[in-house]
């Protein structure tokens, strides 16, 4: 079991160090001088020294992906040079923002997805499951933003029930800080969680072929109680595993709707830096998500040995 | 007990079952025997109302005088289980792998009772206690991967057992299972049978394990009842050309017309045999135990050594896992020994490599158990048969063409066939084209491993009469594959027995069988079902 | 099974029929639209501007008062070539990363697909903020971030695929025939994999038109002037109070041309169904 665990945390960390070098070698082939390239081409050379000085970028590649990665560890990401104030103070604001939008809306996706889906495997070939797969089936088409576009309209603008964005802060208090997530978080769910009911239902289904259903039946337990006592848990092997890579979607289209919502998250933060050319502020914030969704991931891997035993068996 | 008269099923409006009429006694064995296709499952699965979606029953299924036909699903719950239970033929996938055998069997048990958790796990215990898996070594908590096939089948049994229902069918219990390990299954069924007076439905292909354990027989083809009895009587006499045909392909020995080749002759006259391996050891990695500790490495093949002399048919039998195949794979060069060498037509084969590797090669072909499995499904049998002659590249087009047809009519196969694909053949027909693609690069020795062990019984003798001939026409060299005594004692010289990565006995055929020298040996002899053997012991 | 004895048996799906027909219509309109659109894309009639659609102009016009519908039309191109080249780029690297990992085996196999988790954790959107931050902004860059998310999915599938193959008889026979490993794999193994192929391709071409409005609606893709069915919505954002449709119709151009390809996608599932070990049954 300890064998196990250790393995995949080795793997997760070895994962993580290559996706490092992966975005700190994306940003070593900038073509021309980076810090030419933040300041623009109006800057005289003594700017541009000075920044390549304040930047490091004089020092040799290896030892400044060291201290990239070291400051990292210690929550030191360097110094933006549009907005001059720390990185990690930039960030935190706006993580504590898309952080729990893309929690909201997986769980929410979840929580929708999982018993849509259930029906619709139990009532296989009726009525109600071809109308819930068609739903899905439009779910699935439906992008995000659009959906999230549809509903301000309707929503803010037709029946003015609900402001069209903007975030009051969480000094504001829980509450209104978590409405105004709300709506965004609704608009990303849903989508996901048509992709997750259909998941959801085809492995309830396929586990419902096997052998040991049939086992069960033979019993003399109704075609019910197989689902919920025998199939269920083993339908949740591929479901997990969408879900973790959903969470990596999630993550991608929190930045995109934070757009539709005027939200101050991480996304406004990263394409604001793309536009002004902060090269360090994009580094940084491409790195944390990159590894949230690493963390996530191992969660996911880990969850796997409660759910199969075989899996318990094999890594004791 | 159980009476079925005049059933009829079809499923999607194809029809399955035609008028097929059976009955059970209280506390009888009732075997039903018939070859793939039959309908001896879906016979089985209409009594348990357990059919394929879109299945139309007609006819009557009395159980203890209700008409099962007319329950609806609720009554049909209770019927299961508690009146009428069911063991299936694939131990590997009939339990619930994310639940302990505790749990399932308590599970059967709840269905029927309202005890306590408490009382259910001490019922379990017993249960389990009963089909040879006390709670010492196999406590509740185990979960099925973590039990062999054999014990698995015990579980299910144990399941089955647990409501005390009134009859108990067993759809192919023993068949995914070793023969020392079918005959203590049956024997563990014959002894609930006693104990319980419990009424059994027996189903298999085998008329020998039916002919050992059931007192009366149903003999079924493509749906329909064709011959049935008392056990004994249906056996011995064969008054039924179907079953006459059975019991003939069953006991099938190909004729020989020339005598067995022996190595001992042969050393005798100093002939070099053409395959040599010497102290062939094959370790597999097995997973670490723990930070510090690498895995110790499982040793599938243990210091294994033999000669197969030209012309010989050298059988090599054992138990699942033995270490056959491995054996095989590294003869055929598939695979590495970690250890030993393979000395073929007198060079070492780990070490040839390019023209004499392909030299090689051509002399030695494979036919695999598997005629499903054999064929690329994509390519049509032209290019499949011809596929060895890669080993030929010097041949042209009209030169391959004529080498395919010359296989196929080999192995009594023509021309028609060239331009189909694999599923437009039988079985059968498929295993022949098997035999034609080994044959194509005229070799002198062919691995087959377990040729015909996916086939029915009818057409298993086919392909061993064919397998024979071509042996004495051709004067091809056999190292043949099978846990089947039966099958090896058909058509080896010699035979080597396999266990635990060792060859613990080795000898001409006819010694093997009749005195068999090691433990190993005798219990595969014994465990080994044969029909005459069982209908000489039958007591009626 | 010939094409006509396929098609013959696939229009009787329903799924596939219906996908087809949708798939067939939107690039029937992208390659009209070279030839002709109702009006010009380019020219800007301030005079026509934030109509809502009526007989004229189908579906209204935008801000600068050019007729939505042609830039629809105009803007599939852009979808279609983008997510199909991506899918591309994903079957053309994964697919023999994937089939190399299988065959190899052991501690490289282990590598690559370790290889393959890194790409995985990079999903299209950061991909494409990491490359316009360093290249500046461009369709490119979109048909890059996609096809490197592709990748790791094709990769999979193909080497789940080929592990399936490998240890079946007629591989081992292929072996014993003495056939490298590059031979059977391009001989056996890819042509067993071609219907999850295609099934997958048209899962995530539709994915990929998705990705990429996404991509254009933040900026990170088509640039104008050329029409792009994201940028079309982006634009429509700030006038969602008094033009809606100038969202509506660019949405539901995405919304019907992704639900047509995932139904060409569910029908091919069934028709070829990939489950290569079906016909054992």
């Amino acid at each position: 079991m300890l064998v196990f665990f250790l393995k995949k945390l080795l793997w997760a960390l070895a994962t993580l160090i290559f996706a490092s070098v992966l975005v700190f070698l994306a940003l070593e082939i900038v073509p021309g001088d980076p810090a030419q390239v933040m300041l623009g081409i109006n800057a005289t050379d003594d700017a541009v020294a000075a920044l390549r000085e304040s930047l490091g970028l004089n020092k040799p590649a290896l030892e400044r992906y060291f201290s990239w990665v070291s400051g990292m560890l210690v929550g030191d990401f360097g110094r933006s040079y549009t907005y001059s104030v720390d990185v990690r103070e930039l960030v935190a604001d706006r993580i504590a923002i898309s952080l729990p939008l893309a929690l909201i809306a997986l769980a929410l996706s979840t929580i929708i997805a999982l018993p849509v889906g259930i029906y619709a495997a139990s009532r296989r070939g009726k009525i109600a499951d071809t109308i819930v797969m068609a739903i899905s089936q439009f779910g699935i088409a439906i992008p995000n933003f659009w959906f999230a576009l549809l509903m301000v309209y309707v929503l803010a603008i037709w029946l003015q029930l609900v402001p069209a964005g903007g975030f009051p802060g969480w000094s504001e208090g829980f509450w209104p800080a978590l409405k105004s997530l709300l709506l965004p978080a609704i608009a990303l769910a849903l989508p996901q969680a048509a992709i997750l009911s259909r998941v959801t239902r085809s492995a309830l289904l396929e586990t419902m072929g096997e052998d040991y259903i049939r086992t069960a039946r033979a019993k003399g337990l109704s075609k019910r109680a197989t689902l919920w006592n025998h199939a269920l848990r083993n339908a949740m092997i591929p479901v997990l595993t969408i879900l973790g890579l959903q969470f990596a979607y999630l993550l991608a289209g929190t930045i995109i709707i934070e757009n539709v919502f005027y939200l101050p998250g991480l996304g406004r933060l990263v394409f604001q830096a793309i536009n002004l050319r902060d090269l360090i502020v994009v580094e940084s914030v491409v790195m944390m998500l990159v590894a949230t969704i690493i963390v996530i991931n191992l969660l996911v891997d880990l969850a796997y040995i409660w759910v199969d035993p075989r899996l318990r068996a094999r890594a004791s | 007990m159980l009476e079925i008269k005049n059933l009829n099923l079809s499923i999607s409006g194809t029809p399955i079952l035609r008028d097929v009429n059976l009955k059970v006694g209280a506390g009888k064995i009732l075997g039903i025997v018939g070859e793939s296709g039959s309908g001896k499952s879906l016979t089985a699965l209409s009594t348990m109302q357990l059919m394929p979606d879109g299945s139309e029953l007609g006819g009557e299924i009395l159980f203890q005088d209700h008409n099962l036909l007319q329950a609806d699903e609720d009554d049909m719950m209770r019927v299961r289980g508690q009146e009428i239970s069911m063991i299936f033929q694939e131990p590997m996938t009939a339990l619930n792998p994310v639940h302990t055998i505790g749990a399932q069997v308590c599970e059967a048990i709840r269905n029927a009772t309202n005890l306590s958790q408490n009382q259910l796990e001490t019922q379990a215990a017993a249960m389990l206690e009963k089909v040879g898996l006390p709670v010492s070594r196999f406590p509740l908590s185990r979960f099925p991967h973590q039990l062999s096939g054999g014990q698995r089948q015990r579980v299910m049994i144990a399941m089955a057992c647990a409501q005390q229902p009134s009859l108990m069918i067993a759809d192919e219990p023993t068949t995914a299972l070793d023969v020392t390990l079918q005959a203590q299954i049956l024997n563990l069924l014959r002894g609930i049978v006693d104990e319980t007076g419990m009424s059994l439905i027996l189903i298999s292909h085998d008329l020998a394990v039916v002919a050992e354990v059931t007192d009366d027989i149903v003999v079924m083809r493509n749906g329909e009842v064709l011959d049935a009895g008392p056990t004994g009587d249906v056996l011995r006499k064969l008054q039924h050309p179907y079953t006459a045909q059975l019991a003939k392909a069953s006991t099938h020995v190909p004729q020989r017309n020339s005598a067995p080749i022996l190595s001992v002759e042969q050393h005798a006259n100093n002939i070099q045999p053409i395959l040599k391996a010497h102290h062939i050891v094959r370790d597999y990695p097995t997973a670490r135990t723990s930070i510090f500790k690498k895995g110790i490495p499982f040793r599938a093949l243990n210091s294994v050594s033999f000669e197969l002399f030209k012309g010989q048919s050298m059988g090599l039998v054992g138990e699942s896992g033995c270490g056959k195949s491995t054996l095989a794979r590294i003869v055929l060069g598939l695979d590495k020994a970690t250890a030993g060498r393979v000395d073929f037509l007198g060079t070492d084969l780990s070490k040839v490599e390019g023209d004499e590797m392909r030299s090689a090669r051509r002399n030695m072909q494979v036919v695999f158990q598997d005629p499903f499995a054999s064929f690329n499904p994509r390519h049509r049998v032209e290019r499949l048969v011809s596929e060895p002659l890669y080993l030929e590249p010097q041949l042209s087009k009209a030169q391959r063409r004529d080498r395919v047809r010359a296989a196929l009519s080999e192995v009594g196969m023509n021309d028609t066939a060239l331009d189909k694909y694999p599923h437009e053949f039988s079985g059968g027909q498929r295993q022949r084209l098997a035999i034609a693609r080994a044959l194509i690069t005229r070799p002198a020795l062919i691995v087959a491993d377990e040729p015909v062990s996916a086939l029915d019984v009818s057409i298993r003798a086919q392909v061993l009469d064919l397998l024979a001939d071509l042996r004495e026409r051709l004067n091809l060299t056999y190292l043949f594959i099978s846990h089947d005594l039966g099958v090896v004692r058909a058509i080896c010289d010699e035979v080597m027995v396999m266990q635990a990565g060792e060859i613990v006995e080795h000898g001409p055929v006819e010694n093997v069988f009749t005195s068999p020298a090691s433990q190993a040996a005798q219990e595969l002899v014994d465990a080994t079902p044969n029909l005459e053997r069982a209908l000489a012991n039958r007591v009626d | 099974m010939n094409t006509s004895e396929f098609f013959k048996t696939a229009l009787r799906n329903r799924s596939f029929a219906i996908g087809l027909f949708i798939s067939l219509l939107v690039i029937a309109m992208a390659l009209v639209s070279y030839i002709w659109t109702p009006y010009s894309v380019i020219d800007l009639d301030i005079g026509a501007k934030l109509k809502a659609p009526n007989v004229d102009y189908w579906f209204g016009t935008d801000h600068f008062g050019r007729d939505i519908f042609s830039m629809i039309m105009v803007g599939a191109r852009n979808s279609i070539a983008v997510a199909l080249v991506a899918v591309f780029v994903g079957i053309g690297i994964g697919v023999p990363v994937g089939c190399w990992a299988a065959a190899r085996g052991g501690f490289f196999d282990e590598a690559l697909m370790r290889g393959n988790d890194v790409i995985f954790a990079f999903p299209a959107l950061l991909s494409a903020v990491m490359i316009t931050a360093v290249f500046g902004p461009g369709a490119i860059n979109a048909i890059i971030a996609i096809g490197i998310f592709n990748i790791p999915v094709f990769a999979r599938l193909a080497r789940g695929a080929a592990l399936s193959l490998w240890p079946r008889d007629f591989i081992m026979a292929a072996r014993a025939a003495g056939k490298s490993s590059f031979r059977i794999t391009w001989e056996h193994i890819v042509p067993n994999m071609t219907n999850l192929l295609i099934v997958q391709g048209t899962i995530a071409f539709a994915l990929g038109i998705i990705q990429e409005a996404g991509l254009a609606y933040v900026g990170l893709g088509t640039q104008p002037p050329f029409p792009s069915w994201g940028k079309m919505l982006n634009e429509a954002q700030t006038m969602m109070s008094f033009a809606p449709h100038m969202a509506i119709f660019p949405g539901l151009a995405i919304v019907i041309t992704v639900l047509g390809l995932n139904l060409l996608g569910d029908g091919l599932r069934d028709v070829l169904d990939p489950r290569i070990a079906k016909e054992r049954s």
